[in-house]
């Protein structure tokens, strides 16, 4: 059994957990849009009686209105991402702090394999329990979409495009939390760090939303792949591609470099 | 060929002292005692022959090939039981064992099977279950089962019950016996004493003694009980002496020196009783710790 095996098969049992957990999400969401379509004058009426800045902290009010498929979608996306953000920053943080986190790593990396080869196996199955999971957000995408847009109808290319940003989504949240325990001498509470990492980064640009302006927004992947900005362009933002991209580089190198010289915990 | 070879090896986490400036060879096919308290650097220095941290400076190297750079051929060479065992919970023993054997890419059932029944390990239990007795027949048994030339065992009977102690030091023996190489950490003296050839004593992250085990006992040094009244240090007339006590009537102390001298200025008293003896290793050990270099 190699450890690419090995590690796929201790992802599995959560991993299905989380793909559910999203496409319930998602559809659970779309599921409101047939009642808020039907009468998009009262939704308005009704959204009017919210503070500005309420609306803008959730990604209401903006240019695509939550009447249409494509802007209720970005509404629901929204708190997709948050889920997913989460589920990669656990990744990111556990997949190779977890050896030392519960003292198994004089086990592993007593046996004849190199670092970098423990490493590759590890991301290899880290990134597969990623794309497994993008493949869901897939399929519960479109599947809450033609569940409940009736004779509504949308332009494919938008969403295409901003499903396409969800793997570059996923490499932020994991390079980040990877490169945290790369550099922490010490174990991170993964949980804890993963949700936490998830929601302050939303909450920046949620700020951000309310205060205006974009330096808020240039350290969020939420700001950088905007539902919203996606569904409407039908483009991805150059710049802020740019910068998720560079990042993911960085941390990724940086983290590397320093696993692959790292002093590894015992127990005793 | 030496098996282990250590060259003013160094290991600070920080500016904390791990290890300092060690520089000793293990000689292929003997069982070297590496002995000292917590905290002496034993650990250290096993992990940082496995790579497992890296040396602030020096270098260490197992058959020849340097300990950093040809780790991975090194470890295919090297059996490894860690002082505290830790595997995955969720699995079956005989998968944890069988994972630990596609690392050496040769097929390890029938030694699996042989070291579980003299072990009396049940292979198909799970690991969470297992007490810590059981887990460290578990990393006997993952340390032994493809055949290691060299292992580096770190206070290995800890958790261990008398009877597996037994087996286990019989088992590593008849490994010796064929060629394999035992390097044994621990701060149990009497298995030490029991099992190894040659020892270093450790003390706060240096080498201060490495000898045979044979030279140690023939030290000299002798233990002496003398039932006597109103005998001091003084009228005993002996230099070399330590650890002069009384205790319900009985002197005792340590000597070191020819036995004609003893008894010479034992015999000037008027004594109901007299045992000389060697001391145990311990005994020795102890008095390193307490007026050997630091």
């Amino acid at each position: 059994m190699t450890i690419l095996v090995f590690e796929l098969r201790r992802y599995m049992g959560s991993l299905m957990g989380w793909i559910a957990s999203i496409v319930a999400l998602l559809v659970m969401f779309m599921a409101f849009y047939p009642v808020l379509a039907q009468d998009a004058a009262m939704l308005d009426l009704f959204l009017e009686h919210y503070p500005e800045e309420l609306l803008k902290a959730f990604g209401m009010g903006g240019e695509l209105s939550l009447a249409t498929v494509a802007g209720f979608f970005a509404f629901s996306f929204a708190f997709t991402q948050l889920v997913v953000g989460a589920q990669s920053a656990y990744y990111g943080f556990h997949f190779m702090s977890v050896e030392e986190r519960e003292m198994t790593a004089d086990f592993l990396y007593a046996k004849p394999v190199s670092r970098p080869q423990i490493l590759l196996a590890k991301y290899g199955a880290a990134g597969s329990a990623l794309l497994i999971t993008n493949v869901g957000v897939w399929l519960g995408s479109f599947l809450a979409i033609d569940l409940f847009r009736g004779d509504a109808t949308y332009e494919l290319w938008p969403v295409v495009s901003l499903l396409l940003t969800v793997p570059v989504f996923q490499l932020f949240f994991f390079s980040l939390g990877f490169v945290v325990t790369a550099v922490s001498k010490k174990t991170v509470s993964v949980i804890g760090a993963a949700v936490g990492v998830s929601f302050v980064l939303y909450m920046l640009n949620a700020l951000r939303r309310i205060v205006g302006g974009e330096l808020l927004g240039l350290v969020s992947p939420y700001y950088h792949f905007d539902p919203n900005y996606i569904l409407l362009t039908g483009a991805w933002h150059p710049l802020h591609t740019a910068i998720s991209v560079s990042f993911i580089i960085v941390a990724n190198f940086t983290a590397v470099r320093l696993y692959l010289r790292r002093d590894l915990r015992s127990a005793t | 060929m030496n098996a282990i070879e250590l060259k003013h090896l160094t290991k600070y986490y920080g500016k904390v002292r791990g290890i300092e400036n060690l520089s000793f060879d293990v000689r292929e096919g003997e069982i070297f005692g590496f002995i000292g308290p917590n905290g002496a650097g034993k650990t250290t220095t096993i992990r940082t022959l496995l790579g497992l941290v890296f040396p602030t400076s020096g270098s260490a190297s197992i058959f020849g090939l340097d300990c950093i750079k040809h780790g991975t051929e090194i470890r295919k060479h090297v059996g490894y039981l860690p002082s505290e065992v830790f595997y995955y919970d969720q699995m079956k023993v005989i998968d944890l064992l069988k994972y630990s054997a596609s690392f050496f890419k040769k097929d390890c059932t029938e030694r699996i099977h042989e070291l579980a029944e003299a072990m009396e390990l049940s292979l198909e239990r799970k690991i969470e279950d297992l007490s810590y007795g059981n887990k460290k027949k578990v990393g006997i048994v993952q340390g032994l089962l493809h055949g290691p030339k060299l292992l580096l065992l770190d206070e290995p009977t800890s958790g261990l019950d008398p009877l597996m102690q037994k087996r286990f030091f019989d088992i590593v023996a008849q490994e010796n016996k064929q060629g394999v190489t035992v390097f044994f950490s621990s701060h149990i003296l009497s298995e030490v004493q029991q099992l190894c050839h040659r020892v270093a004593v450790m003390k706060n992250g240096n080498v201060i003694r490495l000898e045979s085990i044979d030279t140690l006992r023939q030290e000299n040094y002798k233990k002496v009980a003398l039932r006597s009244y109103g005998l001091t240090a003084e009228t005993l007339g002996l230099s070399n002496v330590t650890n002069f006590h009384h205790e319900n009537g009985t002197t005792r102390f340590f000597y070191k020196g020819s036995a004609q001298s003893l008894i010479q200025a034992v015999a000037k008293h008027d004594l109901t009783d007299v045992v000389i003896e060697d001391p145990s290793l311990e005994e020795i050990f102890m008095h390193y710790y307490e007026q050997g270099p630091a």
